[in-house]
Formats: structure tokens, C-alpha cells, sequence
């Protein structure tokens, strides 16, 4: 059973950057632990810290003014690796939405089978709200997963997830349990395909 | 079913579904599981944890490629925790019964490289790993995409996986292709049409004559870079080559079962009529000896243009990314790339280490030196390549060139290893990724094919290979 996800009401950490990738995410030297906790140390590594391991003073998650449990991105959020290890990270480092105009595929899966909701906006709701957290710190984003909608301010956006992965996010269920509800018919698959 | 005209890709989804139920994604069969020491140790701890068996070895497959030293193989590897991870795979093999194709063992390999040349690779196959450069499988026409390592544990324990049928995109390229233009230029130079997330969503197909033409290698280096334009997976529908590629390899099947298995591969191409989602067409002749200038693999350009200006970009929003890329290159919008010096050639990776990759190379270096000041890595995608390059005599045409043969592994694909290319230094590499730091922290690269990779290494600079042909 995972951690299970309703309403957050949070602030949020702006990053206006397009394409990040998984390398940037987490970077590969960083991939070698071979239990699931304890990327989030190394969550943007590179971003965060100088070749002389000084945190670096202009990105944002080293800025006090930005805090809180939702992360905001420019568009093709997560591409590259499969590395389920950048879903970690984010996740062990703390947050639990992400918001993007557009996901990679592989990471999008990875986030919501680690109760990591990723949130497809449109350009322009991502572009106030990368903008409005620059100026107003503070201000409260809720993400709403049962109504699919995103709000901050007066502006609202309905989300699209899909309805399978909903539930198992609002349950806290895991794929392999339905899967394993399965195990003989894929018996059968598995004989008749040998 | 219906008689309604099917393509290639969901000819192999609908013969794999083992379960469609309202409200659930479908249950895919998987045919074929690779696995490696990165991202398998989580899974086989789910699998402890739950106290369930790996639902069938005989269609898992091993291998350590990642952290492997690509020099000193036969010693333990130095550095601890990459040691770790590929003792902890060792450890999970032998519990779980799974083959595994360890450091030494004659079919160890990069994992994309090893299923192909050992015949376990197949068409109509669904195949995964977790890697997204598993789309590399798809050039022998089977569904071969990347998965997390949650999904390794799903496939670990019950053999299937749920997803969505993926939208499907068709990229059709005709005609000829130039003069020093290989399939690597073919990739890079669709990707830099499409851009990094062109394809996000979608299930490509690969067609047209000019892919027709193409051996497997070629085909399963576009394949391989499928993912680098956001595509789920790429595959390319089975014809003579690939039959051809596959008679007699190790795991392939034989006799009359090889000829039962032709006659069903066969039948997998599209039906006429089909329908795709998407349609894309490239003439073979608009495409040039191709690289990368910025750090996502859709920014390239022809060798012989400029690097855009952030204006000539068709999207406002995207430049501020344009610009930290440029800076991160160091290389100034609106200026040449050809004649930029450059301090490292990496020829490896499970895009461009295969034999014919370093056969091209050898045919461009035969009697010449590489630059003075450049080091130059050739790392074979295998043992079986590695050995055959030496059989051929390769390796003494490297030596005479300066380049140095190492033994397999992914090497300076990723800085996961001991190969990493060192801050600020600029690499010509035939991988698949020019992410901010993938070769390395702070390391700059530039992808193109062996055969500019080649050029490059002789001049000391980024070259158009046709001047040297
Ligand atoms: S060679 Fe590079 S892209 Fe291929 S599997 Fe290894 S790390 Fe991944």
C-alpha cells in the first residue's frame, strides 16, 4: 500500500526550464543505491550544488522563498532515462505534485506508480503560475484529485488523469496487485505462447 | 475480431493482451525481460517482500553493463558502489534463478546489443527492460519499450505489464541517401524536425524504401533513438534482412521451426489500408551528415550550418532553455559548428557499438592518425563484437590510428562508470544523449554518427566527413 493522495494545499517551487530531463533530475552517478530511499539528497545535484559542492544561491531550491510540497516546471517534464529513481528523488526530497504543460511518458507512469501526481496544464495557466510564484511567495496552490482540478488565486484548471490510476492513487493501490489477481490466466497466456 | 486492415503494432498489442476489463488498462503479456544492475534491485526486493518466485526465468534475461569498467574487466571493480550494484544482480540471479551474462562471460554486453545478436530477440515479440533504449528491439518488428522499476517488478512477478495502447505514428523516408549520410544522420536529423517530445505518446513505425535498404544495425540504431523524440517505442516492420540477421543465432529457432516462425513473421507487416494516427514523410535526399549543438538531441543541425538564434525559434517559451543550453556548451547562437576543436571522440553505446559501426569507423581511419591532443574511446556494445572486430582485424587499424579498443559496457554513454568525459571538455560521441553532464559532470557533447565521430578524431575538429571520402 502507498501513501494515499486526496486534496494538497501547498505552496510551490518554480522551475521555468524546459525539457528537463532525468540526468538533470538525478544524475547517473547518483543511481547506485539499490534500495528505493535517499535520492532526494541528490534531487537536481548538479543544479544545486557548485563542482566545489557549495549550494548554488540562484536555483530555486536553494532560495528560502520558495517552499512547499509542489513543484512547477517548463514543458517535457522528466524526458530521457527510465530511471524510476527521478520519481524517487522528487518524492523523497518532498513533493508530491508536479505541474508541466507536458510530461515524458515514461516518467509520468514511474511518478503515479510512486504516488507522485504529475498535473498537465495548459501553457497559459503554466505560465501565470510560474510567474505568480515569482512575485507572490506564499501564495497556496490546491490540487484537487478528486475533482481533477488545479487552483491558485482566481484561476482554476480541470486535470486530466486517468481514471485507472486515480483510483490507485486515491486508494493507495499498486498495479501488481491487480496483476497478481490475474496469475492464472497468464498461466494459460504463458503455456499456449511457449 | 474483425477483418478491419491492422498496422504491424497493434497486430503484436492484440495478440498480447491477456486481459481487457472495463475500467483497467490492458494486461500485456510480455514475451521477453532484460534486466541489468541499475534498475533491477528494487524490483527483486519487491519480489522477497512479497515472497513471490520471477514468474518465468526462461523469459528473463541478464546482464551487467552499466557501472562495468570497460578497462581491467577480469579485476574486481574498483569503485564500492558500483561494485555493489553488480554483485547485488549477481546475488538476485543466482536466488532467483535468472541467467545472467556476467562481466567475462562471452555474451556479456550492453543489454540492447546482447538480445539482438543472440537471436532472443524476435519479432512479434513484446519486449521489455528497464531502459528506455529498449526501443532498440524494435527494429526486428516487435513492441519493445522502456519501463521503471516498478513495472520490472510487475513484469518480474506475473510476466505482464498494464498499459495503454499508445497512439501510433507513421515515418515514412524515401529515395537516397547522400554521400556520407548513415542511419544515425537519418535519426538525428528526424528528431531535429520533430523536437525532443515530437513523438510523445505515440508508437512509431519506420518505413519507406530508404529504411527498406537499411541492414539491421542501421535499423536498430533509428529504433534505438526513438525514445530521444518522446515515442513509447519504434519498430520496423520484418522482411529477408531481418530473417537473414537471425538464422543461426545462438537462441534463434532452427530447422523447421525457424521456417514456421518466417511464414508468422511474415504476416505482421501493415495491412494496406491501415490506420495511423500520424503520418510523417522525409525525402532521403534532404538529409546531410548530421549533429547536435545544445543539450536535448532535438537540437541539431545539417554539420555544415550555423547554430540557430534564439529567434529563429518557433517557440518564444522555449528561449530561456535555448539560451542555458548555449551557455552550458559555451557556443554562441548563429555561429558555425564546423572547424570547433574538440578533446574527446567517444565511439560506443548501444546506438553505435555494434560491428558494423566500428567496421565504418576502421574503413575511415585505415592509414591515418588521429589529431594530436584527442583521446579517442572505442568501446564494442559487446564481448561477440569485441571478439569479432579483433577476428577482423580492426583492433590493429584502431592501434595504428591511436584509438584505443577497450572491452564492453556502456561506458562514457552515461557517468555512471569509470569513463567519464572531464568538465568544460568538448566530445564528438556516437551515443544517444547530450544531456547537461550525462558524460560526465559538466562534460559537453556532440552527437553524430561513427562516421563523422571518425573524422573528427583525424582532425581534431568537428568535421564534414565528406570531405574526407
Ligand atoms: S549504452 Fe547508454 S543508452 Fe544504451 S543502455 Fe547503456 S547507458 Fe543506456
Amino acid at each position: 500500500m502507498k501513501e494515499k493522495f486526496t486534496t494538497l494545499v501547498s505552496t510551490g517551487v518554480p522551475l521555468p526550464i524546459e525539457n528537463i530531463d532525468t540526468d538533470q533530475i538525478i544524475p547517473a552517478r547518483f543511481l547506485k543505491a539499490t534500495t528505493r530511499e535517499g535520492f532526494g539528497d541528490n534531487l537536481f545535484r548538479d543544479w544545486r550544488y557548485d563542482s566545489a559542492q557549495n549550494p548554488m544561491a540562484d536555483f530555486a531550491l536553494n532560495q528560502s522563498r520558495y517552499s512547499g510540497k509542489i513543484l512547477v516546471a517548463g514543458k517535457n517534464f522528466g524526458c530521457g532515462s527510465s530511471r524510476e529513481h527521478a520519481a524517487w528523488a522528487i518524492y523523497d526530497y518532498g513533493f508530491r505534485v508536479v505541474v508541466s504543460s507536458f510530461f515524458a511518458d515514461i516518467f509520468k507512469n514511474n511518478a503515479l506508480n510512486n504516488g507522485l501526481l504529475p498535473v498537465v496544464v495548459s501553457d497559459s495557466f503554466l505560465r501565470s503560475l510560474l510567474e505568480t510564484l515569482e512575485r507572490e511567495l506564499n501564495t497556496s496552490i490546491t490540487v484537487n484529485l478528486q475533482d481533477q482540478k488545479i487552483k491558485f488565486n482566481d484561476r482554476e484548471e480541470w486535470f486530466e488523469i486517468n481514471a485507472y490510476k486515480k483510483t490507485c492513487l486515491t486508494n493507495g493501490y499498486d498495479d501488481i496487485d491487480y496483476l497478481l489477481s490475474l496469475r492464472n490466466e497468464i498461466k494459460e497466456y504463458d503455456l499456449s505462447h511457449a | 475480431m474483425s477483418n478491419r486492415p491492422k498496422t504491424i503494432f497493434e497486430k503484436i498489442w492484440d495478440a498480447h493482451v491477456v486481459k481487457r476489463a472495463e475500467g483497467y488498462p490492458d494486461a500485456l503479456f510480455i514475451d521477453r525481460h532484460f534486466i541489468h544492475e541499475v534498475t533491477s534491485p528494487q524490483a527483486f526486493d519487491g519480489l522477497r517482500k512479497r515472497n513471490l518466485p520471477v514468474f518465468n526465468i526462461q523469459r528473463t534475461t541478464a546482464t551487467a553493463d552499466h557501472n562495468v569498467p570497460t578497462k581491467d574487466q577480469h579485476l574486481p571493480i574498483k569503485e564500492a558502489l558500483s561494485r555493489h550494484q553488480v554483485e547485488t544482480l549477481r546475488k538476485n540471479c543466482a536466488e532467483f534463478g535468472v541467467e545472467l551474462y556476467d562481466l567475462g562471460h562471452p555474451y556479456q554486453g550492453i543489454v540492447h546489443i546482447i538480445g539482438p545478436e543472440l537471436g532472443l530477440t524476435l519479432p512479434g515479440m513484446t519486449i521489455v527492460c528497464g531502459d528506455s533504449h529498449t526501443s532498440t528491439h524494435g527494429a526486428f518488428g516487435n513492441i519493445a519499450f522502456g519501463i521503471g522499476t516498478s513495472e520490472v517488478e510487475q513484469v518480474l512477478a506475473t510476466q505482464c505489464i498494464l498499459q495503454y495502447k499508445p497512439k501510433t505514428m507513421r515515418i515514412e523516408i524515401n529515395g537516397q541517401l547522400g554521400k556520407g549520410v548513415v542511419s544515425k544522420d537519418i535519426i538525428l536529423y528526424i528528431i531535429s524536425k520533430i523536437s525532443a517530445s515530437g513523438a510523445t505518446g505515440y508508437f512509431v513505425e519506420y518505413a519507406g524504401d530508404t529504411i527498406r535498404k537499411l541492414s539491421m544495425e542501421a535499423r536498430m540504431t533509428i529504433c534505438n533513438m526513438s525514445i530521444e523524440m518522446g515515442a513509447r517505442g519504434g519498430l520496423i516492420a520484418p522482411d529477408e534482412t531481418t530473417f537473414t540477421y537471425i538464422k543461426g543465432r545462438k537462441f534463434a529457432p532452427i530447422g523447421a521451426a525457424f521456417d514456421e516462425a518466417v511464414a508468422k513473421w511474415k504476416k505482421l507487416a501493415t495491412d494496406e489500408g491501415a490506420k495511423y494516427d500520424v503520418v510523417l514523410t522525409f525525402d532521403a535526399a534532404d538529409i546531410a551528415p548530421m549533429i547536435t549543438y545544445g543539450t536535448n538531441p532535438g537540437m541539431g543541425i545539417k554539420v555544415t550550418d550555423r547554430i540557430p538564434t534564439p529567434a529563429e525559434l518557433k517557440e518564444i517559451s522555449a528561449q530561456a532553455s535555448f539560451t542555458k543550453s548555449l551557455e552550458y556548451m559555451d557556443l554562441q547562437p548563429g555561429a558555425p559548428l564546423l572547424g570547433k576543436p574538440i578533446d574527446y571522440v567517444f565511439i560506443g553505446s548501444c546506438t553505435n557499438a555494434r560491428i558494423e559501426d566500428l567496421r565504418l569507423v576502421a574503413g575511415m581511419v585505415k592509414g591515418k592518425k588521429k589529431a594530436e591532443g584527442v583521446e579517442v574511446w572505442v568501446i564494442p556494445g559487446s564481448r561477440q563484437v569485441e571478439a569479432q572486430a579483433r577476428q577482423e582485424g580492426l583492433d590493429k587499424i584502431f592501434e595504428q590510428a591511436g584509438f584505443e579498443l577497450r572491452s564492453p559496457g556502456c561506458s562514457a554513454c552515461l557517468g555512471m562508470n569509470e569513463d567519464k568525459v572531464p568538465p568544460g571538455k568538448y566530445c564528438i560521441s556516437t551515443s544517444n544523449r547530450n544531456f547537461e553532464g550525462r558524460q560526465g559532470p559538466k562534460s559537453r557533447t556532440f552527437l553524430a554518427s561513427p562516421l563523422s565521430a571518425a573524422a573528427a578524431a583525424i582532425t581534431g575538429k568537428v568535421t564534414d566527413v565528406r570531405e574526407l571520402m
